[in-house]
Order: structure tokens, then C-alpha cells, then sequence
């Protein structure tokens, strides 16, 4: 059967900003999605408020919205662009719900819109987790015991039934959000009060508890002929209690016999049909009782998930591309399997090899947030390694973690079996390695499957590893077959070396001397039954290799490792770039990355794709085997982030040529010392600022600098551990705590610079012309992370001879340091001076926005310039504009051209502490957002607003707004609360900040604080009435030092209840413009193609 | 303990001995199955073969007494990357190691098995020994020149059953069926049973009038090891039968009689189908379905076209999507069919399950 003609034009849905459950991942099928259907010559409409993403950039889609993918946007998007059919289920939960919306509200019907995929009844069967269960019954299969309710009663009711400790889950929620294990009355009554709220049908399910049982998955793909196969089977090495996506996870499934795992299959398969998903992409998860066998089958999404992504890097069968071939008609065995282009889509893949998949967490950010591991996903970014063998595989990905306590370590230490057994007990970061250390104190493998369920196969193969340490460690000598058998189970040259005691390069010299290299296999899904074309490949210590010989140059791009925060899609967003702009130019590209959420992993982004972590010595043998199979030119590094930038040197000392920036000027940029040298020599300023290695040093360096400061240890990223410090007594205790301070590892100590406001510049630079991508106010002042507050591009508030200033001191900076690439700068002007506070020689987490904001693809042109090309070159082939640049946008009053706005997504609402209490919503100097939004419009007001609604619920445009201000705001909130009070706004404040306001002629009531308690008749506090729903807003500026403990229980009542919180001046000024935009009308929508062509036509007429 | 693994072109791989020590000769072919091991190896088809798993680990779930499709072990070789050293399973009584020692199963352990994959799948499948004793390369492929070839070999005599066995019918017998013995596995009379099948199993060289005396509605021709140009008895039984509008259905080697039955020929395949997620259309309905392959030979039908036989007209009903092999033959105007591939699947997927109740019909039809 062909495609379907009566398809003309699809509407896609992305996932929105990357939050904790729903990652790049989404950008990854979605960018598939989008590529296959124009492929068909079909008209694709996007939608995604996610600017950091591949396909948004305006050649995936013929109209490009970057709006908040809310209910009312994409209606509007529809009655604009009038598609014939939604495609909704590769954008993740987002997507989903806001097509089931779409549905509720009649819009899909009113505008003849086929919602493709999945349809609306199948969704439903999926996701409504009664409706499901009652399928799996129907289909003869057993899921577990529950009780649906809708009140707290309801659930208190059922334990009964059910007994504790019972799984809370939530309807039509992702990632488990809302959901939890409760262990008693207490822990139930908050979790289902969460679950309720977080469930858009206020139902909860409450189920039998099934901890402990061995976890499964698998992946589904149905076409319209109702052919079925099976793309992958993944099983949880942690079992039943933490969520799959923050389990490590490995494909295929270990544990079964083929009874077993067709038993899954048949029920899968039936599941599918009964929920009756029509075409694309499902997954199941399934728990097994390791004691007879006994399934249950724990849930379904009727969409493509992270799963999918990871199946799909796992198997190399594109669950994504093929979802969306099968939206519009054809049939699985229509379509070639890429990497064979034999044989056909309708097989079921096979591995010759074992996939890992390990997550990454952040509970270092979030002081107090609840480390266990339990029914909601936690973790930030994932990785995974493929190996021929599990222990190869499974220390690659700890090692691709890139966080060294996540590897395998072999120290004695003076913790007892016991000690150990007790903390692998409960699943947290890092369990795994308590396991291997459990083992190697020498608690035997059922000891550890009685504490902590891990199927014994599993724990037997950590045990295999320790036994291999024992016999590095202690054979006389390092011989070419103990050396051989440490790197066939994934042994790297650092451990090695550590239990030989010798530096890693030396293992590395003897290793070589001995020709032990890995090879590299391929990722072929048929387990070399037949040829595989494309070059999808993983090292291996193993017999042969598989790398093609080639004549063309290449160019190795090092992608940025799992997501963090401070290190997500956007360095991914830039490789990806540069491999696209690379290969137009007729250079063979290789990207070597272990993130399988990424289009980076995708196997035709670049012409080779080698899945490996981002270590040295991966890298190292990746460049050997590539300079072995063809010229190479050099590495990237300059893309990926922090990741690949602190390989540079040592890459460059071990002869490996570096393109772009010199891994010499990007010390300069990151030593302290070396980069005061450049800003001397060009004569520029930054804060005032010294070093230390104790308190008294540090009191030394406060006092002559004059508080504020801003400490931290040296050799951060995202700002981790950074703090304002207001007194000496702060300062004591920052010293006191802070870790590992030393002679080489000083404090570093700089003026901070109050109310001061802070400019985020990116910069192409070729050793002649400047390129001034864009200029970035942030709405929030500096102190606050840039990567945690808003920004607008082009700047509102600054003046031109300010914009002239920063253009100058970038291009300082870029000859200075000797930038030929991309350069990120921040700056801060406070009493009207600039200030330097870092630059980055590198692609920044900006740099999308920057593209997408002003229409110029920054990281393609970068890649170009690191090749050779100079800007000059780069504007006459028309990649970068004939004349000006991002620092002369066109300001036509705003009337005609874009003012864009970037928006940070913070999770604070996913964390909670051990007592269940919400963690504080406080900004500062440490980076702690997952990821970011856009809002674009004709003016600063209203695209401010889109990016709040796109961020979260959005800004109230009448009702009650709470205010408690510090003492040094007050002056600056009168004037946008008169305005908000005009706006119709009721004032609620606290004592003081009433007076203020008071004396001012803004009406406002006082209102209890949490602290007094209840008034004498009862009347509410602060607290009571933010969680009654009676405030729309919150604006509360933590006085000085610390949080409040009031403005702590106010920020953590608002997040509960969804209201959006305002912490500084900045941004309630930014937020009234944004209401008063909202009143002025309702938000239109308009596409990026169109936003870029008005641009151009404005640069053209000047 | 070390173990050597040559190919008759000479390539050689050294690894670790598993299971059984000794010396073992056979047709070097790849099996891509991800589960199942225990299946395979007691698959009567693997008769003489060496048969390399591309699956890294093999034995994670250890042994069971459920599983075996056979008596035995019949693999007369196991090539695996990564052997368990704990098997883990509820159903697990012994390790897999320990069963393939005891049954006499030389092994070779640690090798690069996707190398070895790639050769065959590049040169063909070939002969190969595996040895503990000869740690000689050229030696041993000297000796594995002499050893047998596959073509050629009638192995049927050494897989079927010495004698007779009825296996129940479940519920309420419907029909009575004589299975022809040409190395059956145990799961394909239970799948019929299922249908209410009462199955008599018949040694190979049973005559038609010894298939008739079970007073059979119909006849199963079984899977089997070895060259179906070597089955002229199972052909002109099964010819004998045709001619008497008895129904028959074979699976695998039952397929390729069926074929010669019909006057076709049958010929062998470079390197085979071996695994469990072989697509298979159905072309009657167009359905795809995933399918359990063992089969070294196919028989050569036109595809395109309804063909005539001394059995009237006949057409290929299934072929593998991969390669387009023949993989079922339909006759119009006698009651048989056959298929290339396992829809009893032990190991494998479900999906071609109907095909017993297609047979079942079929009885129904000629009663
Ligand atoms: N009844 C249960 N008992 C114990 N753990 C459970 C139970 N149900 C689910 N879980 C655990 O919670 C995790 C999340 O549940 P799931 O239904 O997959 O929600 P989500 O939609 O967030 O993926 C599962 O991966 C599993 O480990
Ligand atoms: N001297 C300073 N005064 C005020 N704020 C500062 C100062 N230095 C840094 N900051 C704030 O801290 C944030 C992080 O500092 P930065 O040097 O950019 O570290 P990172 O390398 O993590 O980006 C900046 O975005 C800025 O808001
Ligand atoms: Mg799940
Ligand atoms: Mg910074």
C-alpha cells in the first residue's frame, strides 16, 4: 500500500523545553518525523516553544512556530495553516495531551483535522490507566491490583484493599510526575494530594506494591496492515521501584528464556492491537516475579518515548523515521532498513552485542531534595555504550557518565560488608558502585541480591570485574593476555593504571607497545546476517574491525556527553550544525558521542557515527582508527561544550591536530591568571577579585575587595558552588564547607556586583571580522545564573553607545585570547560601567537562541570559519547576511521585526525532600535549570508573556498577586504594582511591604505570614491562602542573605500549586509589561520563515 | 583449557574450551537468535552441524528439563562469545556448561564470533572442527578437508525414531494425523495436539500403507537435518499419498519433500536462514509475519506464477522478504501445503501459529 494522497500537509508537535522525563530525545524523533514527511513532499507545520532544538530550525519545517504549545496557540496555528492531520505521538506527553485537548475542545473536528498515529480512543486506552488495565485483563494477561480514586478519602479508603507499602500514580502524566511509593497514611496522604494536582483528570491510581521484581520493556512498531515487530527488549538491572528512566537499563534482555520473552511478546502484541494503536510506534513495560515467572504488565504509551530513542540507537532501526512513514500509509515491509537497504523494515532486530544505558543525576544542585530513587524519574541525562559484552559495555557507560565517582574503583576502604549492603539497600546515585564495592569487601552475590533484587546474573558479572581487578592488580607483571582480558571488560587505561599504580598514559605507551587497540564493530540490527552500509560503529576489544577506508578528508566532531544541567541539547544543537554544514561543504564528517537522546547519535547526521564515551582514550583511539582509514584534518572540540574543550590539550599533546580555536588560546580564556593578562593587555575590566586557599586569606582578599563577593572553587562549570557572600560570618562558613580547597584548587573571590545588569554576548570570529551574533539583556540581574535567567535579543533597555562598547571589548577578547571560531561573552554594566565576568571560547548555550532569534545559522557559519573560511567568505556565500549583524538588528520600533525572549525551565517542582516538603524556588550565581523556551514577537511585552506561558502556566492577567519585597527592592516594585493595582490586580503584602506601598497610593492588604500563625478568628496565613488557590502570582525578593524561612514555605506553597513565582524586581517590571501586553489582546502567532524574511528585507533596505 | 576452531579454507580462531573437551567436525553455520539456545541445540535439524551463536552471552538462564525440543543435545559443535559463569532462571536446574560436558559436546568460548559470522556469510557456510587435542592449525584443516560434506548427506536414518509413539490429542479428538519422523521436534505434535489432533509418530522409513493403517486423516511431513535431494523415500511416500488425496502439510525439511514430491528441485543456500526474526509474506493475505528459520536448502519454485505439477496447479504461498526464498508451497488441486520455516516455534515467535489451524481446516475440508 503507498502512502496516502489525501495527506497533503501535517501539523507535528514538539515536546517543549527539556524537563526532567522529557528530554532532547523528542527533538530526535521529531526531527525524524519532520525529515521523512517533507521527504514525501508533504507541507510540515511545527510547533515547539523549544528553540535549543534541530527542528526548529526553519529548514525542517515549511512553517516553523517557536509558541507556547498550549491549547489555544496551536488552535490558532491550526486556523492559520490549516493542516490536514496532527501528528502527535512523537512529541512526547506534551504533544499528546495537547491533542487530546485539541479533541476535547472540538477543534480537531471544527477544522477537519485527522489526528495520525495514534487516534483519539487508543490514547485514551493507553493512558487512562483503568481503561488499560481493564484491556490487559481482556486479553487474558494480569496487571496489579489497584484502585482507582478521585479524593483523598477514595485512597485512604482503598488501603484497606491494598495494604502499604502501595505506588500512587497519577493519570496522563510523564516521567511519573505526582507519583511515589508510600510506605504509610502520611507519605499517602501528601503523594496523593501531589498525584491529584498533577493529574490533569484529578485521578490517582493506587496499586499493589510489585517491588522488587525484575523490570522490562519492550518496543512495538504497528503498521495499518496490522503488522507487528518487536524493535527491542530492554531490561532494568534495577528492578520494579525506581523508574525505568532512572534505572540502568540493558538491551537485549539478559535474564529470559525464549518461553518467557515470547510470553511478552504475544501479550505486547496483543496489548497493541486491543488499545488499538494504528500505526508507529508503543512501548510495554512488564514486571516479572523472579521466583516463578509470574507477569504483570505494568503500562503502555501509545507514542514514541525516551525508550524509543534508546532502542533506536540500540538497534539502529529508526523508530522515529519509520512511526512517521507508517502515519501516512505505508506498510513495514514498504520500507528498507537504512543500514542494510535489503532487507525490510518488517524483521525484528537482532544483537550481536550488549547496549547499556546508565542516568545521570544533579542532586548536588538541589540541597535537600530527596535522593532516594523511586516511582518518578530524577535523573537529568542518560548514557550508553555498546560493548561485546556486558562488562565492557556497562564500564563504558559509567565512564561516559563523565564523573569519576561513577566508575568502578578498587581502593580499600575501612567500610564493613555490612555498612555496604545496608547503603546498596535503597536505590540512589551511584547504588551500583556501593554494589561493586559491597562485593569486593567480599559480601557474596546473594547477600546482594537478597539487599537490593539485582538479578544474580548481573551481580555476578560486577563480581567478574572485581575478579579481574584482583588479577591486575597483583600478577607480577602487565602482560599482553591480563592486559587483553582487562580491556575485553571494559577496563580504561585510568583504572588500570590505578590499580598498578602508574599514570594512565604510561599503561597507555605499554598497551600500544604491545599493538592492543580496540576494534571497531557495527551497529547493523541484523547481527552480520547481511552487509551493513552505514557506518554505525563501537569499539571493542575484539579480533577485527570494521572501519571502511576512505579518500575524502575527514573531520571528527566530539560531541558534549550525557545532559546536564549546564550542559544539555544546546552544545548537541551546534554539532549537529557543524556535521551538516561540514558535509555541504564536502568533507566526510564523524561525530563521536554516548548520549542516545541526541540527532547528534543519529546515524545519518554525520557520515560516520561512532558511539563512545568522551574520555581520552576513547577519543584517542577514535582519531587512530579514523587517521588508520583516510586523511583526517583534525577534531572539534569547540562544540560539545566543556566536555570536549577539556580534552583539547592533552589531545593536542598527544599529536592529535585541533580545528579552530587552539587548545593554547583557550587557556587563555579558562586560566584565571592567563586571562587577567588578556584583559590587561587589551584594557578591559572585570570585577575586582583574588584567590585563596583559607579563611583568613579569603577574610584578607573580602575585605580589600569590599563586600558583596562571590566565591567559588576554582575549575567550575554552570557555576557549581558558587555563593554570594554578604559578611564575614557567611564567608566562615562557605570556607568551612566548601570541599576540596587546596594550593592548587584555591577560592576563587570576586566583587559581586549589585543591581548590576548582565549582557550575554555571542561572537564568530575568523582572526580579522567580528561577527556579533547577537547581544543578550537578561531580564534578571547578575548574580543570577545566565543559564537560569531570562534574556532579550535585541537588547531593550540598552543604549547604542553601550551595544558599540560590547562590540568592541568582544572583539578585543577574540584577538586577545585568538579565537577562530565561536566566542561567548558575559558581561555586567553596573554604575555604568562594563565589566568582563567570563568568555567562553566555545559554542554557548546561546547559540541556538541566537540563530533562531535572529535568523542566522551561527554554528554552521562557526564550523565553516574553523575550516578555513573567513566571514567575509561566509557573507558572500550567503550563510551569513551581506551586511551588518546580530548587534544591529533592525528596530523598527519593534513594529515589523522580532523581539525574542528566552525563558529558563526550572525542576524544583520534581524534587522534594525526604520529608516530602518542596524544595526552595530560589535563583542565584549556581545554574539549575533543565532547559529553556522562546517567546517571539512584534514587541518586548508580549513576547515576554508567550515565554512565560511557554514556560509554565503563564501570567495571570487579572485576580490577586501576593507581594513581600526585600528591603532594597521595595523603591523599585512601586511602580509596577501601581501598575499592576490599575490592571485590576488585588495587592496582597506582607507588613512592610504593604506600608511602602501604602505611602505610595497602592492599595494593598496585609496579610498574615506564616510564621504568626492564624489571626484569632482564624483568618489564614500567606501560606494557607497561596495553597487554597486564593493567589494568582507570587513576587517575593529573599531579603540579602539566605531565604526566609517564610519566603522559603511561600515559593514551595506556590510551586505546589502551580502559580508563577517572581524572586526579583527585574522580572516583576518585565511581567507587568507582559499583563499589560496580555490585556492589550490576545498573543497571534507567526512563523519563524516569516520572522527571518522580515528581517531580511529590513537588513536589505539599510 | 585452550580450544581451536579452523575452517576448511584454513581461517582459524583460538579461544576457551566450553563444555565437553575433545574433537568435533561438522558444517560450520550461525544461528542469530537472541534466545532459545537450549531449543536449538536439541533441534534434530542441527544434526552435524557447529553451530555459532552471534549472541555474545549464552547460558545466562542455565538449563531447564521443560525446554529440549529432542532427547538430546544434536549440535555437533557450540561456538559462543561469552558463556554464563552463573545461570540464572527459576526454571534453571543445571548450567549450560555442565549440560553440554555431559552430553559430550565439544565447545570453543571467547572467540570473535561476528568474525566468524562475517566469513561464513561472506564465503558460505563450511565445514570446520573445533579441538582441545590438535592445537595445530594446518593440521586440523587438513582433517576437516576429509571430513563429510552437508550436500549429499542423508542424515534422516540417525534423528528419527526407532519406533512408533502416539502423542494425545488434548480435549476432544477431532482428527488422527501420521507425523513422518524425519528428525520432529517434541513442540510441533504438542501444537497440533492443541488442535485436537491425535499425532502418530512414524519412523522414516514407514511406507504409505504404514501411514494409512493409522487410519490418519492426514499426513505432517517433519522438519529434519540434511540434503532433501537425499529423501527419495519421504518423496515417494508423500507422492503415494498425493495421489490418494490424503492431506498433507510439512514444515521445513517437510517442505522441500513436499517440493521434490511435486517435481521441483531444491538447492543450497550460501549460508542459510538460522534465527528467529526472519519476515515471511503470507502472499495470500499480504501479512507479514516474523518467523523461526533452520534451513541450509530451499526449493526452487517459480514465484511469479501458478505452476503445474503432476498434482495439478501449485504456487508458492509464503517467501522470506530478506532474500525472496521460497518459504511455502500451496497446491489447488490436492489438499497440501507446506512451509519453509518453524510456526511451531521452539524457539521462536508466535505469528505463524495459524498455520496448524490452515492444517486443521484442511482436514475438516476433506473429511
Ligand atoms: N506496582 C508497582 N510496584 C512497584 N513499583 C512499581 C509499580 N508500578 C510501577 N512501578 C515502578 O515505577 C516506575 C514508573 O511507573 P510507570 O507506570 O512506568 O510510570 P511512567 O508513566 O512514569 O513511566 C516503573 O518503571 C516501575 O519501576
Ligand atoms: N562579579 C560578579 N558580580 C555579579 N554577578 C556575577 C559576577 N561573576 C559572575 N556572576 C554571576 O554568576 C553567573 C555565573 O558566573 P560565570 O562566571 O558565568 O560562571 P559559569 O562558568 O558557570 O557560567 C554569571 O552568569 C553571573 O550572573
Ligand atoms: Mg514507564
Ligand atoms: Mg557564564
Amino acid at each position: 500500500m503507498p502512502r496516502r494522497t489525501d495527506i497533503t500537509s501535517v501539523l507535528v508537535i514538539g515536546s517543549g523545553p527539556i524537563v526532567i522525563g522529557q528530554a532532547c530525545e523528542f527533538d530526535y524523533s521529531g526531527t525524524q518525523a519532520c525529515r521523512v514527511l517533507r521527504d514525501e513532499g508533504i507541507r510540515v507545520v511545527l510547533v515547539n516553544s523549544n528553540p535549543a532544538t534541530i527542528m526548529t530550525d526553519p529548514e525542517f519545517a515549511d512553517a516553523t512556530y517557536i509558541e507556547p504549545i498550549t491549547p489555544e496557540i496551536v488552535t490558532k496555528v491550526i486556523e492559520k495553516e490549516r493542516p490536514d492531520a496532527l501528528l502527535a505521538t512523537l512529541g512526547g506527553q506534551t504533544a499528546l495531551n495537547t491533542a487530546m485537548a485539541l479533541h476535547e475542545a472540538g477543534v480537531l473536528e471544527q477544522y477537519g483535522v485527522e489526528l495520525i498515529g495514534a487516534n483519539v480512543d487508543a490514547i485514551e486506552a493507553g493512558e487512562d490507566r483503568q481503561r488499560f488495565k481493564a484491556i490487559v485483563e481482556q486479553i487474558g494477561a494480569e496487571s496489579a491490583r489497584s484502585v482507582i480514586a478521585h479524593t483523598l478519602d477514595e485512597c485512604l479508603a482503598a488501603t484497606d484493599e491494598l495494604g502499604y507499602p502501595l505506588v500512587v500514580r497519577p493519570s496522563f502524566t510523564m516521567g511519573g510526575a505526582g507519583s511515589g511509593l508510600a510506605r504509610d497514611e502520611t507519605e499517602l496522604r501528601r503523594m496523593a494530594g501531589a498525584g491529584l494536582q498533577a493529574s490533569p483528570t484529578t485521578e490517582v491510581l493506587l496499586e499493589e506494591s510489585i517491588l522488587g521484581w525484575k523490570e522490562y520493556e519492550l518496543e512495538l512498531m504497528r503498521d495499518k496492515a496490522d503488522n507487528v515487530v518487536v524493535v527491542c527488549s530492554i531490561e532494568n538491572l534495577d528492578p520494579m521501584g525506581v523508574h525505568t528512566g532512572d534505572s540502568i537499563t540493558v538491551a537485549p534482555a539478559m535474564t529470559l528464556t525464549d518461553r518467557e520473552y515470547q510470553r511478552l511478546r504475544d501479550i505486547s502484541i496483543d496489548v497493541i492491537r486491543a488499545v488499538g494503536v494504528d500505526t508507529g510506534g508503543c512501548n510495554i513495560q512488564f514486571a516479572v516475579n523472579p521466583d516463578d515467572g509470574r507477569i504483570i504488565v505494568i503500562e503502555m504509551n501509545p507514542r514514541v518515548s525516551r525508550s524509543s530513542a534508546l532502542a533506536s540507537k540500540a538497534t539502529g532501526f529508526p523508530i522515529a523515521k519509520i512511526a512517521a512513514k507508517l502515519a501516512v500509509g505505508y506498510t513495514l515491509d514498504e520500507i528498507p532498513n537504512d543500514i542494510t537497504r535489503e532487507t525490510p523494515a518488517s524483521f525484528e532486530p537482532t544483537l550481536d552485542y550488549v547496549v547499556v544505558k546508565v542516568p545521570r543525576f544533579a542532586f548536588e544542585k538541589f540541597p535537600g531534595a530527596d535522593p532516594r530513587l523511586t516511582t518518578h524519574m530524577k535523573s537529568v541525562g542518560e548514557a550508553m555504550a555498546i560493548g561485546r559484552c556486558f562488562t565492557e559495555a556497562l564500564q563504558k557507560a559509567l565512564r561516559s557518565l563523565e564523573s569519576r565517582d561513577a566508575q568502578f574503583g578498587w581502593e580499600t576502604t575501612d567500610v564493613g560488608v555490612a555498612e555496604w549492603l545496608t547503603r546498596a539497600e535503597v536505590p540512589h546515585d551511584g547504588r551500583l558502585r556501593d554494589v561493586q564495592q559491597a562485593l569486593w569487601a567480599g559480601a557474596s552475590v546473594d547477600e546482594l541480591h537478597d539487599s537490593t533484587g539485582i538479578d544474580p546474573w548481573f551481580l555476578d558479572q560486577v563480581q567478574l570485574v572485581n575478579e579481574v581487578a584482583t588479577e591486575v592488580r597483583e600478577a607480577s607483571e602487565l602482560d599482553r593476555d591480563l592486559l587483553a582480558r582487562a580491556k575485553r571488560h571494559g577496563f580504561s587505561d585510568l583504572q588500570i593504571g590505578r590499580l598498578r599504580g602508574m599514570p594512565e598514559d604510561v599503561v597507555r605507551g605499554v598497551r600500544h607497545a604491545l599493538g592492543l587497540r580496540p576494534v571497531f564493530k557495527t551497529v547493523d540490527t541484523c547481527a552480520a546476517e547481511f552487509a551493513a552500509l552505514t557506518p554505525y560503529h563501537y569499539s571493542s576489544y575484539d579480533e577485527e574491525t570494521e572501519v571502511a577506508l576512505r579518500d575524502e578528508p575527514a573531520v571528527i566532531i566530539l560531541g558534549s556527553g550525557p545532559n546536564r544541567i549546564g550542559q544539555g541539547i544546546e552544545f548537541d544543537y551546534s554539532c549537529v550544525h557543524a556535521s551538516f554544514a561540514l558535509r555541504e561543504r564536502g568533507l566526510r564528517t564523524v561525530m563521536v558521542n554516548c548520549n542516545p537522546e541526541t540527532v547528534s547519535t543519529d546515524y545519518d547526521t554525520s557520515d560516520r557515527l561512532y558511539f563512545e564515551p568522551l574520555t581520552l582514550e576513547d577519543v584517542l583511539e577514535v582519531v587512530h582508527a579514523e587517521q588508520a582509514a583516510g586523511p583526517v584534518l583534525g577534531v572539534v572540540v569547540q562544540l560539545g561544550g566543556q566536555t570536549p574543550l577539556g580534552l583539547a590539550q592533552r589531545l593536542k599533546d598527544a599529536g592529535v591536530p585541533i580545528i579552530g580555536t587552539s587548545p593554547e588560546a583557550i587557556h587563555l580564556a579558562e586560566d584565571r591568571g592567563a586571562f587577567s593578562e588578556v584583559l590587561g593587555d587589551a584594557g578591559l575590566i572585570a570585577p575586582k577579585h583574588g584567590t585563596a586557599t583559607s579563611y583568613d586569606g579569603a577574610r584578607r582578599v573580602a575585605t580589600d575587595i569590599g563586600y558583596p563577593v562571590l566565591v567559588r572553587p576554582s575549575y567550575v562549570l554552570g557555576g557549581r558552588g558558587m555563593e554570594i557572600v554578604y559578611d564575614e560570618e557567611q564567608l566562615a562558613r562557605y570556607m568551612r564547607e566548601a570541599t576540596e580547597v587546596s594550593a592548587d584548587r584555591p577560592v576563587l573571590v570576586d566583587r559581586f556586583l549589585d543591581d548590576a545588569i548582565e549582557i550575554d554576548v555571542d561572537a564568530l570570529y575568523d582572526g580579522e571580522e567580528l561577527y556579533l551574533g547577537g547581544v543578550m539583556e537578561h531580564i534578571e540581574e547578575a548574580g543570577i545564573h545566565s543559564g537560569d535567567s531570562a534574556c532579550v535579543l535585541p537588547p531593550v533597555t540598552l543604549g547604542r553607545d553601550l551595544v558599540a562598547k560590547v562590540r568592541e571589548q568582544t572583539l578585543a577578547l577574540a584577538r586577545g585570547i585568538g579565537v577562530r571560531g565561536l566566542l561567548n561573552v558575559q558581561f555586567a554594566v553596573a554604575a555604568d560601567v562594563l565589566y568582563v565576568l567570563e568568555a567562553n571560547p566555545r559554542a554557548s548555550r546561546t547559540a541556538p537562541f541566537v540563530s533562531k532569534a535572529t535568523g542566522v545559522p551561527l554554528a554552521k557559519a562557526a564550523a565553516l570559519v574553523m575550516v578555513g573560511d573567513s566571514i567575509a567568505d561566509l557573507r558572500a556565500a550567503g550563510v551569513l547576511p551581506a551586511t551588518g549583524d546580530g548587534g544591529r538588528l533592525p528596530t523598527h520600533g519593534g513594529a515589523v521585526t522580532p523581539v525574542a525572549v528566552k525563558e529558563a525551565v526550572m525542576p524544583f517542582k520534581r524534587f522534594r525532600t525526604v520529608e516530602g516538603r518542596g524544595v526552595d524556588h530560589m535563583l542565584g550565581p549556581e545554574m539549575r535549570s533543565t532547559g529553556e523556551v522562546m517567546g517571539i514577537d512584534a514587541n518586548f511585552g508580549t513576547a515576554f508573556a508567550k515565554s512565560q506561558s511557554a514556560a509554565y502556566g503563564g501570567l495571570p492577567t487579572k485576580g490577586v498577586v501576593f507581594v513581600s519585597m526585600a528591603d532594597r527592592d521595595k523603591r523599585n516594585m512601586i511602580f509596577p504594582l501601581k501598575r499592576m493595582a490599575d490592571l485590576g490586580f488585588q495587592v496582597l503584602a506582607t507588613e512592610g511591604t504593604a506600608d511602602v506601598l501604602r505611602r505610595n497610593g497602592v492599595e494593598a492588604i496585609v496579610v498574615r505570614k506564616h510564621s504568626h500563625g492564624r489571626g484569632p478568628d482564624g483568618e489564614l496565613t500567606i501560606v494557607e491562602r497561596i495553597l487554597e488557590g486564593e493567589v494568582d502570582m507570587v513576587v517575593n525578593t529573599p531579603s540579602g542573605q539566605r531565604a526566609r524561612a517564610d519566603g522559603y514555605e511561600i515559593r514551595a506553597a506556590a510551586i505546589a500549586m502551580d502559580r508563577p513565582i517572581i524572586t526579583t524586581v527585574q522580572q516583576l517590571a518585565a511581567a507587568v509589561q507582559g499583563i499589560e501586553a496580555l490585556g492589550r489582546g490576545e498573543l497571534d502567532v507567526r512563523s519563524i520563515q516569516d520572522w527571518n524574511a522580515a528581517l531580511r528585507s529590513e537588513a536589505g533596505e539599510r | 583449557m585452550k580450544a581451536l576452531l579452523v575452517l576448511e579454507d584454513g581461517r582459524a580462531f583460538r579461544g576457551e574450551s566450553f563444555g565437553a573437551t575433545g574433537e568435533t567436525f561438522g558444517e560450520a553455520v550461525f544461528n542469530t537468535g537472541m534466545t532459545g539456545y537450549q531449543e536449538t541445540l536439541t533441534d534434530p535439524s542441527y544434526h552435524r552441524q557447529v553451530v555459532v551463536m552471534t549472541s555474545p552471552h549464552v547460558g545466562n538462564t542455565g538449563v531447564n528439563d521443560e525446554d529440549p525440543e529432542s532427547g538430546r543435545i544434536w549440535v555437533s559443535g557450540y561456538v559462543v562469545r561469552d558463556p554464563a559463569r552463573r545461570a540464572s532462571s527459576w526454571r534453571a536446574t543445571r548450567s549450560l556448561g555442565e549440560e553440554l560436558e555431559s552430553q559430550g559436546v565439544v565447545g570453543i568460548s571467547g572467540i570473535d564470533t561476528r568474525a566468524l559470522t562475517r566469513h561464513l556469510r561472506d564465503r558460505g557456510a563450511m565445514r570446520v572442527a573445533v579441538s582441545t587435542e590438535d592445537t595445530e592449525a594446518a593440521s586440523l584443516a587438513e582433517r576437516v578437508r576429509r571430513s563429510p560434506e552437508m550436500s549429499g548427506a542423508d542424515l534422516t536414518g540417525e534423528v528419527t525414531t526407532p519406533i512408533p509413539y502416539v502423542v494425545a490429542a488434548t480435549g476432544t479428538k477431532r482428527f488422527t494425523v501420521a507425523a513422518l519422523d524425519l528428525g520432529i521436534k517434541r513442540m510441533t505434535p504438542l501444537r497440533l495436539a492443541e488442535r485436537g489432533i491425535e499425532v502418530h509418530v512414524l519412523p522414516a522409513t514407514s511406507t504409505a500403507a504404514d501411514v494409512l493403517a493409522t487410519g490418519a486423516d492426514g499426513v505432517f511431513l517433519s522438519n529434519g537435518p540434511g540434503d532433501p535431494a537425499t529423501a527419495d523415500h519421504a518423496v515417494s511416500v508423500t507422492t503415494d499419498l498425493l495421489g490418494r488425496g490424503v492431506p498433507v502439510f510439512g514444515i521445513c525439511f517437510g517442505n522441500q519433500v513436499l517440493g521434490r514430491a511435486l517435481g521441483l528441485g531444491t538447492y543450497k543456500l550460501r549460508y542459510g536462514h538460522r534465527g528467529i526474526n526472519q519476515p515471511v509474506q503470507d502472499r495470500a493475505t499480504g501479512r507479514v509475519e516474523v518467523t523461526a528459520h533452520n534451513h541450509g536448502f530451499a526449493v526452487d519454485a517459480p514465484r511469479d506464477q501458478v505452476f503445474e505439477t503432476p498434482f495439478g496447479a501449485a504456487e508458492v504461498s509464503h517467501v522470506c522478504l530478506n532474500d525472496g526464498v521460497v518459504e511455502g508451497l500451496r497446491c489447488h488441486d490436492v489438499p497440501a501445503f507446506s512451509v519453509q520455516y518453524h510456526p511451531e516455534a521452539a524457539a521462536g515467535p508466535h505469528d505463524a501459529a495459524y498455520l496448524f489451524d490452515r492444517f486443521s481446516t484442511l482436514l475438516e475440508g476433506t473429511r
